[in-house]
């Protein structure tokens, strides 16, 4: 379904097969296989300990993988840092690192690419421009800043992460790698990010949405990755799967009606509270 | 300064007019400050009363606390501590002083000499630091302990004793202290040029701050580390080149030491690293990085002069003056917390 103006077949933006990533004797990961391309949204989820951070990274410079074949725009990718993967044109939106709390949303805006006008010694900040750009750029992805001045930090969870989605857009990002952008938010706020999540989807970017919320990822996602234990769990396109089965899938089945099971029989232990069931009186 | 530039029209939103000219005020870090400053100089022009009409000793002795206050205070907005500060301008007035008379060189030459290896132990400060992954806290507190020892066992290996040699009568000397120590007289005041040195770095500390990349680095890594590394911001460079600020500070207080008496005295220096903090501190920076002002440490400075003068002028023991200071460090911060908390709820 992707295709460019020549009409050949597209290369994805992101292409990973049977990547690996060892820690000494630990294996963290090991044949991940995923593909991202334009336009859509492809989503990584697995519980804890899964490898969902190690996958992310290595799309964002972080790591080197030890083995398989990771290509960007179907050249063989080897990112030194992040700031590579930034050249590269991926973009990676940590949940808590996203921005700097105390410093205004301008300057967190721009931060790292800041443009400067004048030449040497009077070489500064264009900050007219930061704040003009900073104010639309924000509009254009739907948020309406009253003041661009206040520190970043008096804005919601949910804000917080759209400003970096949109400034991720602004600077050309072609991949976008969200780390769990809704796990600290309510639902209201959840559904405000995955909104600028679509819209930048809708801008023609590629987009991975970590998360271990199955509602959220079904939502937006375009195919899904199950990660468990560092291995593949499964591969599905949004048609191929419903979101019950991908429910089950993620919760690791057959685990799920086992823990519902020792939950209904296992005593409440004194220290949480156990009194409650008369278990101390 | 982001509230005195003008607004492009069309970011001007008709909600902004909530946010009125006193509120935008109270966001700023150097207002708890500009309070104490107001307070201490009401309180010591009723208390003594010559204090008034000697600003100009009152100016001195901020300066010479200012000139450091300035880079120590970028430094700790860039999330780290120099425990060196203090004996490293001792440090540097010694290495000029022995070079120019050991080689009995033109004191310039001693000058030059002293800058390089200022810029050197700060640089090391910075690399140490970065290395390590230790805290600065212990990093530039083993910096200061080395520095307080060979001070003072390298003046007296090369001259006997704790006192460096006289260099008044060497080649350049007059020159060197009329850029480093020289007086300038307008009307009944006696302004010394460490003045002139100590805006000078308050206007470009505040230009570097506010108004180039640097500064927003400088914001960065000390508010958020890891965010500033994840956007591509030389997390490394900014934090050498705070050193090295501080570094130049060092130098140019330690020149004007050496320039104005002609002779150092080697165990000087200890201690005086806390005014600094202290200074950079009542003038808004938070300890934990991210923000602060270059304005507040020089506010924070100018207190410093007028509590240390103004307790002379009153007549009091000079004793006092420590726990004047107290008083205003604790109650500076508060009144900056208080402050900080009510411009970001007040929005």
């Amino acid at each position: 379904m992707k295709s460019d103006d020549t009409g050949a077949p597209s290369v994805p933006l992101v292409e990973m097969r049977d990547v690996s990533k060892y820690y000494g004797n630990i294996r963290a990961l090991e044949g991940v296989s995923l593909e991202v391309h334009a336009g859509e949204i492809t989503c990584v989820l697995g519980d804890n300990g899964a490898g969902k951070s190690t996958l992310i990274k290595i799309i964002a410079g972080l790591h080197r993988h030890d083995a398989g074949d990771f290509r960007i725009e179907g050249r063989p990718a080897k990112l030194a840092n992040p700031r590579d993967a930034l050249d590269r044109g991926i973009a990676t939106v940590y949940q808590d690192l996203a921005v700097v709390p105390l410093m205004p949303v301008w300057r967190n805006f721009f931060l790292g690419s800041e443009p400067t006008k004048g030449r040497g010694p009077l070489r500064r900040l264009d900050v007219e421009l930061m704040r003009r750009t900073t104010y639309s750029e924000l509009l254009r992805m739907g948020i309406d800043l009253r003041d661009v001045d206040q520190p970043i930090g008096t804005l919601s969870g949910g804000e917080r992460q759209c400003v970096a989605i949109a400034r991720a857009v602004y600077f050309g990002a072609k991949v976008l790698v969200l780390d769990e952008p809704t796990a600290a938010l309510g639902v209201k706020q959840s559904g405000v990010v995955l909104k600028y999540v679509a819209a930048a989807r809708d801008a023609g970017l590629g987009v991975v949405l970590i998360t271990h919320n199955p509602h959220h990822a079904y939502l937006v996602g375009d195919r899904f990755i199950l990660l468990k234990r560092g291995v593949m769990a499964g591969s599905h396109p949004k048609p191929e799967i419903t979101l019950d089965d991908l429910t089950r899938e993620m919760a690791g089945g057959g685990e799920l009606e086992q823990l519902s099971h020792e939950l209904e029989r296992a005593p409440v232990p004194d220290h949480l509270g156990g009194h409650e069931t008369g278990h101390s009186a | 300064m982001s509230s005195t530039t003008t607004q492009p029209d069309d970011t001007t939103d008709e909600r902004l007019l909530h946010r009125s000219l006193f509120s935008r005020l109270l966001g700023r870090p150097e207002l708890g400050s500009v309070i104490g400053a107001v307070a201490v100089l009401v309180f010591f022009g009723l208390a003594a009363d010559s204090f008034l009409r000697s600003m100009d000793t009152v100016l001195y002795a901020a300066s010479t606390i200012g000139i450091m206050a300035v880079p120590v205070a970028l430094l700790m907005i860039g999330g780290e501590f120099d425990l060196s500060a203090g004996v490293l301008v001792t440090a540097s007035a010694l290495v000029s002083s022995m070079f120019s008379y050991q080689m009995t060189a033109n004191v310039w030459v001693g000058v030059a000499v002293s800058l390089l290896v200022t810029l050197a132990i700060g640089f090391f400060n910075g690399y140490v630091l970065i290395r390590t992954g230790l805290p600065s806290f212990i990093v530039t507190l083993g910096t200061f302990l080395m520095l307080q020892g060979a001070n003072v066992g390298v003046t007296k290996a090369i001259d006997g004793t704790v006192t460096t040699k006289s260099i008044e009568d060497m080649e350049g000397f007059s020159s060197a202290r009329a850029v480093f120590a020289s007086t300038l007289s307008i009307g009944s005041w006696d302004l010394r040029v460490t003045i002139l040195w100590w805006i000078v770095l308050v206007a470009l500390a505040t230009w570097i701050l506010l108004r180039t990349r640097a500064g927003n680095w400088i914001f960065a890594v000390g508010g958020g580390g890891p965010a500033a590394r994840a956007v591509g911001v030389p997390v490394f460079r900014t934090k050498i080149g705070l050193y090295l600020g501080v570094a130049v500070g060092a130098w140019i207080s330690g020149q004007h030491l050496l320039f104005s008496f002609g002779v150092i005295q080697s165990g000087e220096g200890r201690g005086l690293e806390l005014h600094y903090i202290a200074a950079a501190v009542i003038g808004g920076c938070l300890l934990t990085g991210g923000y602060g002002s270059a304005i507040g440490a020089a506010i924070g400075a100018l207190i410093f002069g007028m509590t240390k003068q103004g307790i002379v002028y009153a007549q009091w023991d000079a004793d006092w003056f420590w726990f004047f200071l107290g008083a205003m460090l604790l109650l500076a911060t508060l009144l900056n917390a208080w402050v900080r908390k009510r411009a970001e709820a007040a929005k």
